[in-house]
C-alpha cells in the first residue's frame, strides 16, 4: 500500500479530538479504511481534499494545542500525520516495488457518501467510473452495497474486466504484499497435526447454554491460544525493520478474513493475550463485520505481530501460509477432521487439526518454531484457562 | 408465520450480515456456505439476528437446518408454531 484517496472527512476545523477518533475514511487497494489520529486537540485546518490521493505517511490536517484556542496562539502546530502506514517504524524507506513517491495529486476519484459502501460496490463504482455520491444506499444504515452499485449502472455489471486490463486493486495489494515477503524472507515450516475433539466439545457444551449472540467459534479460541504462544515464544511475535527484529510487547494477532468480492484484509485485534475469550470473540466479530462493510481502521491493518490464517470449518485439513511482512510467524490453520487417533492403547475416531507455521529463518529456528506449536496445543487441552 | 414470511425475514437478515451478497442472486437452494460463501462468522451473525428478530435461538446442532434459504424458512416457520 503506497498510498490512497481520501473519500471523506468525518471532522471540521474547530472540532476536538481525542486520540483514537476516525477522523477521515481513505480508499486504499485494501478498501475503505478509517484513519484515526494520533494525538489530541482541535481541528486547525484540513490539508488534503476530498478525491485527493496521497502517498502514505503524507500530512493530511493540523491540530492544535487544546488550549490553544484563546487569542493568543501558541507557536508550534503539530502536522498529524494520520494516514495509514505499512509499518511502523519512524522513517520507512520506499519499498522496491513503489512507483517512486509522486506527490499528492488530485484524482478523479469517486467521494463516497456518508453511509459506509461495500468493498465490492466500492470496486464495481471505480471499475465502471460511477460517483459513489450519485447512488442511493440500501444496506445497513444506508451503506451502499453492489446491488445498489448495479442498479445505478442500469443493468448487471460486467462479471468480470475486459482480458489484459490487469488485476483488480485488491489482487496487486496482496500480490505485492506477497511477493515481497517471498523475496524478502527465508521462510521455512513446522507442522503440528493436534486433537481438537476436547475443545470442540467443551465449546458445544458451552454454547448449548447460550444465547446466539455469547457464542463462542473455535476460530476465537485459536486466536486466543496463539496469542499465549506467542508471549511465550517472543521471537515469533513482532516486527522484522530496518534494523533487524523487534520483538512486540503485546500479542496484536491479526486473522485473515477471505472478502466475497475477491481478496483479502488481514486487520489485527491488539492484546489478545490479555482478554477473555469472550471479548476475543466479541472483538472478532465486530472486525470482520466492519471488514464485510468497508470499515476497517488504519491502525488495525499494521499493528498486527503474528497472523492466524483459518481454512473454516469445513474444507481441506492443511496450508502453508505466507508471512505478512513486517511480521514473522503465520499461523495457517486446516478445517478440523475426524481421523484415527491413538487414544491410550487403541485407536479412535477424534477430531484433530492441523497447524503449520510458517516462520522467518532471519529471526528463529525449528526449535522456537515447534515450541509455538506446542503451547499451542497445550492452551487447547485445557480451553477452560483461557 | 408462514414459510413466506420467514423466507423474507430471512433473506432480509442475511443481506444485512453479507451486504455484499446481491440479494437478487440468491437462489432458494444455494448452499450458505458452499454456494453464498458465508463463514462460521457469518452464520453466528446470521443466528444471532434471527434470534432477535423472530426470538428463536438456533442452537448449533440445527444449523444444518438453515443450510438454505428453503430449508430455513421451513425451519423457521416450524420453530414460531412450537409452543415455548
Amino acid at each position: 500500500m503506497e498510498a490512497g484517496t481520501l473519500v471523506e472527512w468525518l471532522v471540521n476545523p474547530g472540532d476536538t479530538v481525542a486520540r483514537g477518533d476516525v477522523v477521515a475514511v481513505v480508499e486504499t487497494q485494501k478498501g475503505a479504511i478509517e484513519i484515526e489520529v494520533f494525538e489530541a486537540g482541535t481541528v486547525t485546518e484540513l490539508l488534503a481534499e476530498i478525491g485527493q490521493t496521497l502517498p502514505v505517511g503524507a500530512p493530511m490536517a493540523r491540530i492544535g494545542d487544546d488550549e490553544e484556542t484563546g487569542a493568543e496562539p501558541k507557536p508550534p502546530e503539530e502536522e498529524t500525520r494520520p494516514a495509514p502506514k505499512e509499518r511502523s517504524a519512524p522513517t520507512p524507506p520506499a519499498e522496491a516495488e513503489a512507483p517512486s513517491e509522486k506527490p499528492a495529486q488530485p484524482r478523479q476519484e469517486p467521494p463516497a457518501s456518508a453511509a459506509g459502501a461495500s468493498p465490492a460496490a466500492r470496486r464495481a463504482a471505480q471499475e465502471a467510473g460511477i460517483d459513489l455520491v450519485q447512488v442511493k444506499g440500501s444496506g445497513p444504515q444506508g451503506a451502499i452495497v453492489l446491488a445498489d452499485v448495479e442498479a445505478q449502472m442500469g443493468q448487471a455489471t460486467p462479471t468480470s474486466r475486459p482480458a489484459g486490463e490487469g488485476l483488480s486493486d485488491m489482487r496487486q495489494a496482496v500480490a505485492a504484499a506477497m511477493s515481497r515477503s517471498k523475496r524478502e524472507i527465508p521462510h521455512f515450516y513446522v507442522s503440528h497435526t493436534v486433537e481438537t475433539q476436547p475443545v470442540s466439545e467443551w465449546l458445544a457444551q458451552q454454547n448449548a447454554e447460550r444465547p446466539p449472540a455469547e457464542r463462542i467459534l473455535l476460530g476465537a479460541v485459536l486466536v486466543k491460544a496463539a496469542a499465549m504462544a506467542a508471549r511465550q515464544v517472543a521471537a515469533l511475535n513482532g516486527h522484522f525493520t530496518e534494523g533487524g527484529f523487534v520483538p512486540s510487547e503485546t500479542a496484536n494477532i491479526g486473522v485473515v478474513i477471505s472478502l466475497r468480492g475477491g481478496g483479502l484484509v488481514a486487520p489485527a485485534l491488539a492484546d489478545v493475550d490479555k482478554m477473555s475469550l469472550s471479548d476475543v470473540m466479541a472483538g472478532l466479530r465486530d472486525m470482520v463485520t466492519r471488514a464485510r462493510s468497508g470499515r476497517l481502521r488504519g491502525s488495525e491493518l499494521t499493528r498486527g505481530t503474528l497472523t492466524v490464517s483459518s481454512l473454516g470449518e469445513d474444507g481441506a485439513e492443511g496450508m502453508t501460509g505466507v508471512i505478512f511482512p513486517p511480521q514473522v510467524g503465520l499461523l495457517a490453520v486446516g478445517a478440523p477432521q475426524i481421523r484415527p487417533w491413538v487414544t491410550g492403547a487403541g485407536v479412535e475416531p477424534r477430531q484433530v487439526t492441523t497447524l503449520v507455521l510458517s516462520a522467518d529463518h532471519r529471526v528463529c529456528d525449528g526449535r522456537q518454531a515447534s515450541r509455538f506449536l506446542v503451547a499451542i496445543q497445550d492452551c487447547l487441552a485445557r480451553p477452560e484457562e483461557l | 408465520m408462514n414459510e413466506t414470511e420467514t423466507r423474507a425475514i430471512f433473506l432480509e437478515e442475511l443481506n444485512r450480515v453479507a451486504p455484499d451478497i446481491d440479494p437478487a442472486t440468491v437462489r432458494d437452494t444455494d448452499h450458505l456456505q458452499d454456494d453464498l460463501d458465508l463463514d462460521s462468522m457469518d452464520i453466528l451473525n446470521l443466528v444471532t439476528a434471527l434470534h432477535a428478530r423472530l426470538d428463536v435461538s438456533i442452537p448449533e446442532s440445527d444449523y444444518k437446518e438453515i443450510e438454505t434459504p428453503r430449508k430455513a424458512s421451513g425451519y423457521l416457520a416450524r420453530r414460531l408454531r412450537e409452543p415455548e
